[in-house]
């Protein structure tokens, strides 16, 4: 069977879908990829759908074999370089990684997440309807755990001769403001704290993994104290603990917590948050309901329009391909003992 | 609604936004069965009656959050149906399913006790009496896997929490933290001081069912001796649920 062998990789290396849903109610995180643009592109470029489970990548890159047969990848997300046996792949491009060859993920440049898909995807078993690693509780992934040295991963489809195609456009980098909804706890807040929370600047602390993001910045200032009755938890939420420093719940977030929350971050804009690497800045602004839908709406549009983005790789052939190509099909040799008289 | 004397007025539901895509049913901020109850009540109409666009439920102590699609529901209209959904319900008891749950207490499965017991001026006997001579409520599953969050300790055990909260506790350990007590169900960090540890696996991916307990199920602890446990680790090693369900 056709598989990519892992040579080497980052130690928080994992495979990631869209996530787990269904099951917060009995305390299963939903996990997922952080960044789901990165997946959707890398998807796309091989022709999956969007959220076929990948590798992710934090921010250190690793190096694959392609075995048993020729598998075709791509690489999307944070800014990593991508080489076949040392040969430079170009950005949001799809390669074919041949039998025995070697792909080399570079450290991330910008950003912090990066998704290795092949096409077809990896076939590997599911637990609760995905197969995105959630640590903590040792479920999806590969055996509950995350990649490392000598795993494979038997691919689901074979490389074929599925032409080569690129996206030319990367989603304009944002570095505007991550937005914002307040609520559902922005009571248990001073307006003064509210003020502060959305006209300062913070920085992600080194504390920020894919459970969650510590900020660090001015001090947050609770109106009626810190200690709530735990409750509900979603992505994006920005709860305050008595610190006073916010921390942003990101997809690996327990499924519910005792600390209020000021404000969420929208669904569209917690992608670009997870890409912002520790000691960055990163500022908040509100929005109402209708930006957040409208922004929504757009990310769903975006990602459906994904296939039909896609442009052929026009390769510019090197000289040893081109002798090593026949070029002038049919002609033969005259003396060719082979050639009928 | 004799059954809930918590004298907790009840205050009418509010919605609470959670982003985009989720909103909160808060029915009060207090631990209370009523408050609960109420939550559990419009969780259980909505999966008889699903309404359009909503994706997940979950349970807590005090509210419902609801998860839903924000391009196919509408956040105004779902929030005038939850809200007139959630008026004429009355508050659900209890799931009517009750776990009888076997725990050894103590000892290198119960590296507190002693001193809890210490603490309150109590034998290590006595805590144990108590402990397990309730009946709790799950309020809500969270946290973990499968953890469950119990209402019904006995106010004389309750217990501040360990200022140096440990980097692990092993798979179903029973602890108490503050006023509230929990099954712990898989190995996870913990404040709360460790009284006993069940066998019993409220997780169990490769078991169907994978979750053994519900928002609203009640449960019992029943001591048992260290002997007991290891045949009893032994069948939740094979895919019993050992947890026994005893009528109410």
């Amino acid at each position: 069977m056709t598989a990519l062998v892992i040579k080497s990789c980052g130690p928080m290396t994992s495979l990631q879908d869209r996530g787990r849903y269904g099951y917060q109610r009995f305390g299963v995180s939903p996990s997922g990829a952080m960044d789901r643009r990165g997946l959707a592109m890398a998807n796309a470029l091989v022709g999956n759908a969007p959220w076929t489970v990948a590798i992710e990548f934090v921010h250190l890159g690793g190096a694959l074999t392609a075995s048993g047969g020729d598998v075709l990848i791509a690489l999307a997300g944070a800014d990593c370089s991508l080489a076949i046996d040392g040969k430079a792949v170009a950005p949001r491009t799809a390669a074919l990684l041949k039998e025995g060859q070697t792909a080399e993920v570079g450290h991330a440049r910008r950003g912090t997440f990066a998704y290795l898909a092949a096409a077809g995807g990896f076939a590997v078993p599911a637990s609760l309807g995905s197969r995105s690693l959630h640590l903590r509780s040792r479920m999806g992934g590969l055996d509950g755990r995350p990649l490392q040295a000598n795993d494979r991963l038997d691919c689901a489809a074979t490389g074929g001769p599925a032409p080569l195609m690129r996206l030319p456009d990367d989603p304009a980098p944002d570095d505007g403001p991550i937005r914002v909804m307040l609520g559902p706890q922005d009571d248990y807040f001073t307006p003064e704290a509210i003020r502060t929370f959305l006209e300062s600047e913070f920085t992600v602390s080194s504390q920020a993994d894919r459970m969650g993001f510590q900020l660090s910045g001015p001090v947050l200032e609770h109106a009626k104290g810190f200690n709530i009755v735990s409750d509900g938890i979603v992505e994006g939420h920005v709860q305050v603990p008595g610190s006073g420093q916010p921390i942003v719940l990101m997809r690996d977030r327990q499924t519910a917590g005792g600390y209020p929350k000021i404000a969420t971050v929208i669904g569209a804009d917690l992608d670009r948050l997870a890409q912002v690497r520790p000691g960055s800045p990163v500022r908040f602004r509100a929005v109402d309901r209708e930006e957040a839908v409208a922004a929504a709406r757009a990310f769903r549009s975006w990602v459906e329009a994904l296939p039909r983005a896609l442009v052929p790789v026009r390769l510019s052939p090197t000289t040893e391909d081109l002798l090593a190509a026949n070029l002038i099909g049919g002609a033969v040799h005259a003396l060719d003992p082979n050639v009928p008289e | 609604m004799k059954a809930f004397c918590s004298g907790t007025p009840v205050q009418a539901p509010r919605i609470l936004p959670c982003g985009d895509s989720a909103l909160s049913v808060e029915f009060g901020d207090t631990i209370d069965p009523e408050v609960n109850g109420r939550v559990l009540a419009l969780d259980e109409a909505l999966r008889r009656k699903p309404l359009p666009g909503i994706l997940e439920t979950v349970p807590t102590y005090r509210s419902l959050l609801v998860h839903f699609d924000p391009v196919a529901a509408d956040f105004a209209e779902l929030s005038q149906h939850l809200l007139s959904e959630a008026e004429g319900l009355a508050p659900q008891a209890t799931s009517g399913r009750r776990w009888k749950v076997p725990v050894v207490y103590g000892g290198p499965n119960g590296i507190d006790l002693e001193e809890v017991a210490e603490r309150h001026g109590m034998s290590p006997a006595r805590l144990i009496e108590l402990h397990s001579g309730a009946v709790y409520r799950i309020y809500m599953l969270g946290f973990m896997p499968g953890f469950a969050y119990l209402g019904g300790l006995d106010p004389r055990l309750a217990t501040p929490r360990r200022v140096h909260p440990r980097a692990r506790i092993p798979s179903g350990s029973i602890i108490i933290g503050g006023a509230q007590a929990a099954v712990a169900s898989i190995e996870c960090p913990s404040g709360w001081h460790l009284l006993g540890r069940t066998p019993v696996r409220s997780y169990d991916p490769g078991r169907e069912p994978v979750f053994l307990f519900s928002a609203g199920d009640e449960i019992v602890f029943e001591p048992v001796g260290p002997s007991r446990w290891d045949a009893l680790e032994r069948a939740a090693e094979a895919g019993e649920p050992v947890a026994e369900q005893v009528t109410p």
